[in-house]
């Protein structure tokens, strides 16, 4: 019996999403008093099996698969590896790429799968949090299950970290190419340009509670009052309101400044993962529920329409 | 051509909804419908692929209630062909359908209707799987590709040149071989305003109704392992200091803190 982890890497590196996964997995082994093993398919296996030695993982699984991810090759690894293995549960990151696989992956082993799982209990019956409606509430969904497969949320779990001692086994595993149905052919990075939000000490940033293309104006004219540089949630990007180059998130950049300024901005996940390692943080939002008051510093729980101009007005 | 085009009437919590302990869901007068924002997308690529393409067929299926009925008229007046809503007792009573019992649903649906093409939606707003679409792809042994924020079909050639939209401003370009599931990311095309003349011949069109039993199912389809058991607020962990008082108070406020900050001079 095993808890069985997926490690994820792009481009010659393991993603930071892969050493939560080590944490996850060392916490649901434990409360299933099992084993961590974890699998490397695909990149420079053995680099990245010593990267991921840490502590807490039993065994690592390296499998040679070619350079990048391919989901045809990975669906078919995974289901080897855990004939061989049985393993109780299959750990997999809710990331672009785990949600290109890990759903195959059940459904060929006919296995329940709960995805973008943020914390784990089997002290009573095996039961798995996630989020509802946008963040706002929780769930528990309890497994009754012997095997089953769980994609857990990145930024949640933090990073393994102590040395360790695991034993790696090499597997070599023959790919049915016929099996393999879509080829990568390149990548492309995008939201370039003239203004790079990365490099600003102060953000003043605009979600969809702006309503319409013409009252971004307001946010603008808040944001060179204060110096600042206008940044946005991706509603607004995709509206064509604001260019790529402006976006916040998990697929947009990843800011750090000294303030960062959300207005009506809700706070979802991808969002977050794109502006947490912000100084300070500060909210307006009408909404006191919103879970960008998790991590706000400050907050104005109003109407942005009211306050964003008298705030301008101190300033101009 | 034929393209099915999965979509879901999602549900928005209210700002000031209530969850009294021990129930399962947000009682429905805190709850406001409409379209999921990622099937939205998935219309829209759906009907310009059929203005591109003659003899191009799109048709929407959605697993829901029959209040889901006006929510579905709406992908009708913005172009897609006809609709198929499945809706049972069996389903009725379920607190919790899972990504296993949609995707049996949704496979039986693709055998009956033998599209080339499946668009989902990346994840359903409310529930937030983000796995149905490629759940059904394996299942009916389609290739498939998740978050594709870019489409170019190639159809005479068997395949879909998409992007996948990956973390970091990274796209990866992939080749699918069709026939494929494709499960689309918002911001791939900008999705119309119904038009007047579209609403009025949505009203024509067709939104078949759907029992278990006329897709071959058997009411234990919804049986899952997994159950909902708890529902709750999370437990605020905010430790922001709010600003109070008028709209001029509150910026008042918040503009000295900015001045403290350094922010800007004044
Ligand atoms: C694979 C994937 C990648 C993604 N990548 C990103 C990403 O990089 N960046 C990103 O931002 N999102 C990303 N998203 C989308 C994300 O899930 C959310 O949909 C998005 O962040 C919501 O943007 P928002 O907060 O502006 O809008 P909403 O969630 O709609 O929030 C609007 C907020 O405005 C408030 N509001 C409304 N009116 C007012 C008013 N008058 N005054 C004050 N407040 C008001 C509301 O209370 C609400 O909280 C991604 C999603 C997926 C699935
Ligand atoms: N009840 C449903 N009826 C029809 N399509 C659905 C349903 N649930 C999910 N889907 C489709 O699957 C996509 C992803 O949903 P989910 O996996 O629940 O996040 C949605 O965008 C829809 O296109």
């Amino acid at each position: 019996m095993t808890v069985l982890a997926i490690s994820e890497h792009r481009r010659g590196e393991l993603r930071d999403v892969s050493f939560e996964l080590l944490t996850a997995g060392r916490e649901v082994a434990d409360a299933l008093d099992t084993d961590l093993h974890v699998a490397v398919i695909g990149g420079d296996v053995a680099e990245h099996a010593e990267e991921l030695n840490h502590e807490g993982v039993d065994v690592i699984h390296t499998v040679p698969a070619g350079e990048e991810f391919n989901h045809g090759v990975y669906t078919q690894v995974i289901d080897s590896l855990a004939t061989d293995l049985d393993p109780r549960v299959l750990l997999m990151p809710n990331s672009v790429n785990g949600l290109d696989y890990a759903p195959a992956v059940a459904n060929g082993l006919s296995l329940p799968l709960v995805t973008d799982v943020i914390g784990f209990d089997a002290s009573d019956a095996v039961s798995a949090t996630r989020e509802m409606y946008a963040s706002k509430v929780e769930t528990t969904i309890e497994i009754d299950a012997d095997r089953f497969c769980m994609t857990i949320r990145p930024n949640e779990w933090a990073k393994a970290e102590g040395a360790g001692d695991a034993e790696i086994r090499e597997h070599e595993i023959e790919i049915d190419e016929s099996r393999v149905r879509s080829t990568v052919t390149g990548f492309e990075e995008v939201g370039g340009g003239d203004v790079d939000i990365s490099d600003a000490d102060v953000l003043v940033s605009v979600g969809r509670g702006i309503e319409e293309e013409e009252n971004i104006e307001l946010i603008e004219e808040l944001a060179d009052a204060l110096g600042a540089t206008l940044s946005s949630s991706r509603p607004i990007v995709d509206a064509g309101w604001l260019p790529k180059n402006r976006q916040v998130g998990q697929s947009g950049k990843v800011v750090t400044p000294d303030v960062y300024l959300a207005i009506g901005i809700s706070g979802a996940v991808q969002h977050v993962a794109g502006m947490k390692g912000a100084d300070t943080i500060i909210a307006i939002n009408t909404d006191p529920n919103a879970p960008i008051y998790d991590l706000a510093d400050y907050g104005i729980v109003d109407d942005l329409f009211e306050v964003v101009p008298e705030l301008t007005a101190q300033f101009s | 051509m034929k393209i099915l085009v999965t979509v879901k009437e999602v549900a928005e919590a209210a700002d000031d909804f209530e969850l009294p302990d021990g129930a399962l869901d947000i009682d429905e007068r805190y709850l406001e419908y409409d379209l999921n924002e990622w099937d939205e997308y998935g219309v829209e690529e759906g009907v310009q692929i059929a203005e591109e393409n003659e003899d191009t067929e799109v048709v929407s299926v959605t697993i829901g209630p029959e209040r889901s009925e006006e929510t579905i008229r709406m992908a009708l007046a913005k172009g897609v062909d006809r609709a198929i809503r499945i809706w049972d007792d069996a389903l009725e009573d379920v607190a919790f359908l899972d990504v296993e019992a949609r995707a049996r649903i949704l496979a039986a649906v693709v055998a009956e209707e033998d599209p080339d093409l499946v668009l989902t939606g990346v994840q359903a707003n409310d529930d937030g799987f983000g796995a149905t679409g490629i759940a059904l792809a394996d299942r009916i042994d389609f290739e498939w590709a998740a978050v594709v924020n870019h489409l170019d079909l190639d159809v005479e050639g068997g395949l879909a040149h998409v992007h996948r939209e990956l973390e970091g401003g990274v796209e990866e370009l992939t080749d699918v071989e069709l026939p494929a599931v494709l499960s689309i990311q918002t911001g791939i095309n900008e999705p119309r305003y119904a038009s007047l003349r579209g609403i009025r011949q949505a009203q024509s069109k067709e939104i078949v109704p759907y029992e278990l039993a006329d897709l071959d199912l058997d009411a234990d389809v919804t049986d899952s392992p997994l159950s909902l058991t708890s529902m709750y607020e999370p437990e605020t962990e905010s430790s922001a200091t709010v600003f109070e008082g008028s709209p001029e108070e509150e910026a008042d406020q918040l503009g000295e803190l900015l001045g403290e900050m350094g922010v800007v001079e004044g």
